[in-house]
């Protein structure tokens, strides 16, 4: 029998994760290097399962239980170690989203494996499968490997691949549906509701031109620089975690995995490092200029016009020329 | 409340890092700093300490450096301190880590562990989660706030895109702390001299063996990230850059 890969999709509420697709091609890509038969799981949620099941994959399965909503990370890797253990799946991928990260590890270890966790691609080389991520912040890059017998289990960072480019198949998917035995006491964790913090104030997804400052900015009384340069190019004023951490923006302005994902056209990254955190949630964007007097940040890896040196002297000017072409 | 506080010496954010000899890790001769969400754990713990009683225990592993990051915590007002000293303990993955860990502390019995949700050097994200597993206890991760009740705690969860959570659960746990949780203090010079006479207790990597294994995982290669995007570098005095950037403003991108 052929190795499979599993990719266990996401859902909330009954509607899929657009991560899910990414991690279906990349799960059709690793099939079409390797030879490996590609399956789905959806855990809870039997509502999504069609849309899942019209993609090029082999199978679906529907693995179903009364104790999967609300989400625990005691639940679902307690019926995800029961499914790969009878199914003996080789290769298991997920969306590296903040529920995956909450059980993936917990499941790997009650199987006694092991994850490689936010990859960004993947290599097939003489037969041997090697994972992409990055290290120190993204300032390098790692090929890492198993060793040791499956399932292996890696996560996918959020646009390592294009979910629009997830194959449909030809027809239907058969799907099987797997009742899921969750004994009493497994779960131990006792969710509530899901919320925001407070009404978002500020739309930045919507935004077409974003002024972003990092920890370059070095004092709160310094943000005004950027907000003005916002104001003068018509923009929005965001920032890295650190300076919404620090209080000296709300959080409604923060960029990235734990806040605003956004794809403006133009995003001026100022005193931005490029944190992985961070990246997820701005590399989408048209047209990306950055200032950082840091030669080697890793927002340079992704800058389409690069400035090194010091914000304070770029900024001031900038502004003043901004103003002169506008009026 | 007796609470491990499990932190990572990491290279300093903007140090330059070289690549060894034979691609697979950093030459050692950067600086180094603790892991900025360990920082806040450590934060939560003396302060859920100030609350309730009790004791703040800081671990790590690593070569002799990773001390430092220890006299810091305990200098910031941590009872004592554990480090498992060798070398070798740079090398392992996260669930060797978590071994090792539950290992020396077989003895211990603490309410809470904390550990920063992810660290700056790996990034794995899972040595928390993977030590609450291994000690069969419950975790929650990226916590962003912890209120001791008569059950055990409630935590708030922060999920994506602003999103939050309270989790009731049972203690003891593992908790993984988001930056961000707390305001951090500083070590007072009292704190750095009382520091000097606390206990620091070393683990050799032999009293850990038995507990570790062959890692799960391998690093094949430690490479410099290809470039996927052509960079334009726009240099020159600042005057003349911020020419230059509006140019490309009005011209190119077609913003102004």
């Amino acid at each position: 029998m052929a190795d499979t890969i599993l990719v266990v999709v996401e859902q909330r509420e009954g509607k899929l994760n657009r991560v899910s697709w990414e991690t279906i091609t990349a799960g059709q890509a690793i099939a079409a290097a390797t030879g490996w038969t590609l399956e789905a799981a959806v855990v809870g949620a039997a509502a999504v399962v069609g849309e899942v099941a019209a993609k090029k994959v082999a199978k679906v399965y529907a693995i179903e239980s009364t104790k999967l909503e609300p989400y625990t990370p005691d639940a679902f890797a307690a019926v995800l170690k029961q499914f790969l253990t009878a199914k003996q799946s080789k290769l298991v991928l997920m969306p590296h989203t903040y529920q995956v990260r909450d059980f993936v590890p917990k499941l790997a270890t009650a199987m006694r494996r092991t994850v490689i966790s936010d990859c960004i691609g993947f290599k097939h080389e003489g037969g041997k499968l090697v994972f992409t991520r990055q290290m120190f912040q993204g300032k390098l890059a790692a090929d890492v490997s198993f060793a040791g017998e499956g399932p292996w289990f890696a996560t996918f960072q959020s646009g390592a691949f294009r979910g629009d480019k997830a194959e449909a198949g030809t027809a239907a998917a058969p799907v099987e549906t797997v009742n899921a035995e969750i004994a009493d006491g497994v779960i131990r964790n006792q969710p509530q509701e899901v919320f925001k913090e407070a009404k978002q104030a500020v739309d930045l997804t919507q935004a077409e031109i974003i002024v972003a400052v990092g920890r370059g900015i070095k004092e709160q009384k310094n943000i005004e620089i950027a907000k003005v340069l916002a104001e003068a190019l018509g923009g929005d004023l965001a920032a890295s975690r650190p300076i919404c951490d620090n209080g000296w923006l709300p959080m409604d302005r923060q960029i990235g995995s734990s806040g605003q994902t956004v794809a403006p056209k133009l995003y001026l990254a100022l005193g931005i490092s490029g944190a992985i955190q961070h990246i997820v949630g701005m590399k989408g964007s048209r047209t990306i200029i950055a200032v950082n007097k840091d030669s080697e940040a890793p927002i340079f890896e992704i800058a389409d016009y690069a400035v090194v040196g010091n914000l304070f002297d770029i900024v001031p000017p900038l502004t003043e020329e901004v103003k002169k072409a506008k009026s | 409340m007796k609470i491990l506080v499990c932190m990572k010496q990491v290279p300093q954010k903007d140090a330059p890092l070289k690549l060894n000899d034979a691609g697979t890790w950093i030459r050692e001769d950067v600086s180094y700093e603790v892991n900025e969400p360990d920082a806040y754990a450590l934060e939560e713990a003396l302060r859920q300490r100030e609350k309730h009683k009790g004791e703040v225990v800081v671990i790590t592993s690593g070569p002799a450096r990773a001390q430092q990051v220890l006299r810091e915590a305990l200098a910031k007002g941590a009872d004592r301190a554990i480090h498992l000293e060798d070398d070798k303990f740079v090398g392992l993955d996260a669930f060797n880590t978590a071994k090792a860990f539950a290992a020396a502390i077989k003895d211990e019995q603490f309410d809470l562990i904390f550990t920063g949700l992810q660290s700056d050097d790996y990034g794995y994200a899972q040595t928390g989660v993977i030590l609450a597993e291994l000690l069969g206890w419950p975790h929650a991760t990226i916590i962003m706030q912890i209120e001791k009740n008569d059950t055990g705690i409630r935590v708030k969860r922060e999920l994506e895109a602003g999103y939050f959570q309270f989790v009731d659960m049972p203690l003891p746990a593992v908790l993984t702390i988001q930056s961000g949780i707390n305001k951090l203090r500083y070590a007072t010079l009292i704190g750095i001299k009382q520091a000097k006479n606390k206990p620091l207790r070393k683990v050799a990597l032999a009293e850990v063996q038995s507990a570790i294994a062959e890692n799960l995982q391998k690093i094949e290669k430690l490479y410099v990230p290809q470039k996927t995007k052509k960079t334009e570098h726009i240099d020159g005095p600042p005057a003349e850059i911020a020419k230059k950037l509006v140019d490309k403003l009005r011209n190119e991108l077609r913003v102004l």
